[in-house]
């Protein structure tokens, strides 16, 4: 009772103090406990910006070259850390170039708190100098949005926005603050939000369906599971390993859900999708029970979706209802955090083997390791193959690195051949296929993980949309290792020409600069290399190296990445070759 | 699947731009609106909107759960025709001149259950509640009559199931 009242007392002894609004945001997020954030000043951002001057000591804020690149070191920060991502960006252009990373924070259910600059209140709708509606404009891309137009409206405002970013099925929220908003003082209080009436972010789980659940897993013959990031970002890594363990359920990943199963895990049958293993993406349509946990069922998983594990009941766990049904019907819904549902399960599930199914893997496994995986990580002639340097990558950093890959075919080579061991290491644009997002992202995960390597892996395309961040890695001496996987190709997209358009590659081809000589003027270490018995050791030289480095692998030109699950058609008509 | 008519009832904060939130998840399935309502439920500070679209049964629900997903919106519920009880409102405007002759205003009032709200010395003003079909019999009855103006408005709705529907609402609430 003498607790209660003390604390009660406490509460009461919180005084507001008189702050200007700029101040008051930047203090809110010190309350939060946030310690990074990303940005890039402008005119309607100065206030703010004023204020973090004072706040050097308790907020480390990276000034990035270029506002898309905020966004994604601050997705970096995210993915590596689980906290929530923040950048800074002034109005107008600052704004509207935060839209790419918010979108891509979106599909990927990253939490972001981005703050804009506005214009003065009383300028909105004219037209004035570097004014975009941005709160009309990210609307469709973000979680939530809010202008502020007083500055009393920032403390609890910064405390929903926080709350709504990290909550339930994560996301980016943008704060748009006008800048008289920022000028103004008021009374600051800060309260940290716990709850809002109309957002359920974590809903009660129906025992009933458990229970039905449970009866269709312990009479299943064939079961299979897949599983996405809701695993990572609920923090069930172990009760999936129990789940499947206990179970016998093989399962296969998503490609955000992976590195939520160690990759070596016997029951671990690979990644499902477009570019992933052949035995999850053929078992799929032979399973009798499907159940997915924490994953969407996005169109780059289910192929086709009218013949998608057709003799399947389907079991969903998924904390977005939204996600329930919208692509595949359920037999069962259970509309839950994965972590909840996957402890609540694992006492009504029976302790099972499949030793007949699981060996149908194997046989997968081991055609697949024939056809494909052999010849692409152990390669006796011809160029160097992207397969041969993630492998040696993994082998060389102990399977736990921090791998942060860009979008392409070096993204599905690095994601099939990494052995991810550790949660919070598998950073890469999935839903939107972002180009352009590893370099910055790598960044925001070096800051997140400094004690671990952090490795970008990126095409020689997506390097040149955002390699400006190499100046801010120079500034800033962030040690990221970055590699080149360097084919003068947009190489999936000219992928796809050769298999579905006659070879006609319509502008796919690049004439690229030296990009050892770009690092170099940036004074970041590098190297390039064509040769296979330099392989090895270019990268031990890297990874050694106590700074930045750049490492630039002329690769195999005409590489194809396989196995491949031709658009539209069945997970099961996925192709070798 | 076949396409047929939804009503979806949102009860939502007063948020500006939620507006805007609510009818892009319609306008990126390139789902046309037919009639759209908004106005202070019986709960201060609750607005509920009132939407009627046609679309297959699957496409209506995932429409549904994405409005009921955003933050300020407390509960959106999808209801079939045959699940509310519905009605429209139109204002006639008509030249008064229009009905100098005899009884024929009146037989059509009757005829359409119609009101005369306003008699100004030019024109008068008619009102009729009822079904779609119904304000468009009416109006194409009006047509002879030099017919100044007519506004029909978006569709108001309660359910037949009207409990449970405000249940919710009050749960929410309650908790908070």
């Amino acid at each position: 009772m003498e607790t209660l009242v003390l604390k009660k007392k406490k509460n009461n002894a919180k005084t507001p103090v008189r702050l200007s609004g700029a101040e008051a945001l930047i203090r809110c997020l010190v309350e939060e406990g946030a310690d990074t954030l990303f940005g890039y000043p402008g005119g309607a951002i100065m206030p703010i910006y004023d204020a973090l001057y004072d706040y050097g000591d308790r907020l480390n804020h990276i000034l990035v070259r270029h506002e898309q690149g905020a966004t994604h070191a601050a997705q970096g920060y995210a993915r590596a850390t689980g906290k929530t991502g923040i950048c800074f960006a002034t109005s107008g252009p600052g704004a509207t170039n935060l839209i790419t990373g918010i979108a891509d924070a979106f599909l990927d259910s990253t939490p972001l708190l981005c703050i804009t600059g506005q214009v003065i209140s009383g300028l909105l709708g004219t037209d004035a100098f570097q004014e975009t509606d941005v709160i009309s404009i990210s609307k469709p891309v973000t979680k939530w949005n809010f202008q502020i137009t007083r500055a009393d409206e920032i403390a609890p405002t910064m405390a929903r926005a926080f709350y709504i970013a990290r909550s339930g099925r994560p996301g980016p929220v943008l704060i748009d603050v006008t800048k008289d908003a920022q000028l103004e003082e008021c009374d600051f209080v800060y309260n940290k939000c716990r709850s809002i009436r109309s957002y359920k972010p974590v809903p009660v789980i129906e025992e009933v369906k458990l229970k039905e659940a449970a009866t269709l897993i312990n009479q299943a013959k064939k079961p299979f599971m897949v599983f996405g990031q809701g695993i990572l970002l609920s923090g069930a890594k172990k009760e999936l390993k129990l789940f499947i363990e206990k179970s016998g359920i093989p399962a296969g990943a998503t490609l955000l859900g992976l590195s939520a199963l160690d990759s070596d895990h016997p029951l671990h049958m690979g990644m499902l999708g477009m570019h992933g293993n052949y035995a999850p993406n053929v078992k799929t349509n032979d399973c009798d029970v499907l159940i997915a946990v924490g994953m969407r069922f996005d169109d780059r998983v289910t192929g086709n979706v009218k013949s998608y594990a057709k003799n399947a009941k389907v079991i969903h766990i998924e904390i977005d209802d939204a996600e329930i049904d919208k692509i595949i019907k359920t037999d069962v819904a259970i509309h839950a955090d994965a972590k909840e549902a996957l402890t609540k399960l694992l006492p009504l599930i029976k302790a099972k083997t499949y030793p007949e199914w699981v060996a149908e893997f194997e046989v997968c496994k081991k055609i697949e390791n024939e056809k494909i995986i052999r010849k692409d990580i152990y390669p006796e002639s011809g160029k160097i193959r992207m397969g041969e340097v993630v492998n040696l990558i993994s082998e060389i950093t102990d399977d736990n690195a921090v791998i942060v890959s860009d979008v392409g075919q070096h993204q599905m080579v690095t994601e099939r051949y990494y052995r991810y061991s550790t949660t919070n290491s598998n950073i890469t644009s999935g839903g939107l296929g972002t180009m352009g997002f590893a370099l910055p992202a790598s960044i925001g995960a070096k800051i997140g993980q400094p004690h671990r390597q952090v490795v970008a892996i990126i095409g020689d395309g997506g390097f040149q949309m955002t390699l400006q961040e190499l100046g801010t890695i120079f500034q800033y001496k962030i040690p990221v290792k970055i590699i080149i996987l360097n084919n003068n190709f947009l190489g999936m997209v000219r992928q796809w020409q050769q298999m579905f358009f006659t070879k006609r590659y319509s502008f796919t081809e690049l004439v690229n600069p030296e990009f050892s000589k770009v690092a170099e003027s940036f004074g970041i270490t590098s190297q390039k290399i064509s040769e296979r018995e330099d392989l090895k050791a270019a990268l031990n030289e890297m990874m050694e190296h106590e700074g930045p480095y750049l490492l630039d692998i002329i690769v195999e030109k005409e590489e194809n990445v396989f196995p491949m699950v031709p658009s539209g058609a069945s997970v099961s008509d996925i192709r070798l070759e | 699947m076949e396409k047929r008519r939804f009503t979806i009832s949102v009860f939502s904060e007063d948020r500006i731009g939620l507006l805007h939130s609510i009818t892009i998840i319609f306008t990126r399935r390139k789902l046309s609106i037919e009639s759209i309502n908004s106005s202070e439920s019986e709960r201060k500070g609750i607005y509920r909107y009132t939407i009627v679209f046609s679309s297959d049964y699957n496409m209506a629900r995932n429409v549904t759960k994405q409005i009921d997903k955003l933050i300020d919106v407390l509960r959106a519920f999808l209801h079939e025709e045959e699940q509310i009880i519905h009605r429209e409102i139109a204002l006639y405007k008509v030249a008064t001149s229009s009905f100098y002759n005899g009884n024929e205003v009146e037989q059509l009032l009757r005829k359409h259950s119609a009101n005369i709200i306003r008699i100004e010395q030019d024109y008068l003003v008619i009102e009729k509640t009822g079904w779609k079909k119904e304000t468009q019999a009416l109006l194409k009855d009006l047509e002879p009559y030099n017919l100044l103006e007519f506004a029909r408005s978006a569709r108001v709705v309660v359910t037949k199931r009207w409990k449970r529907l405000h249940k919710n609402v009050l749960e929410l609430e309650q908790e908070h």
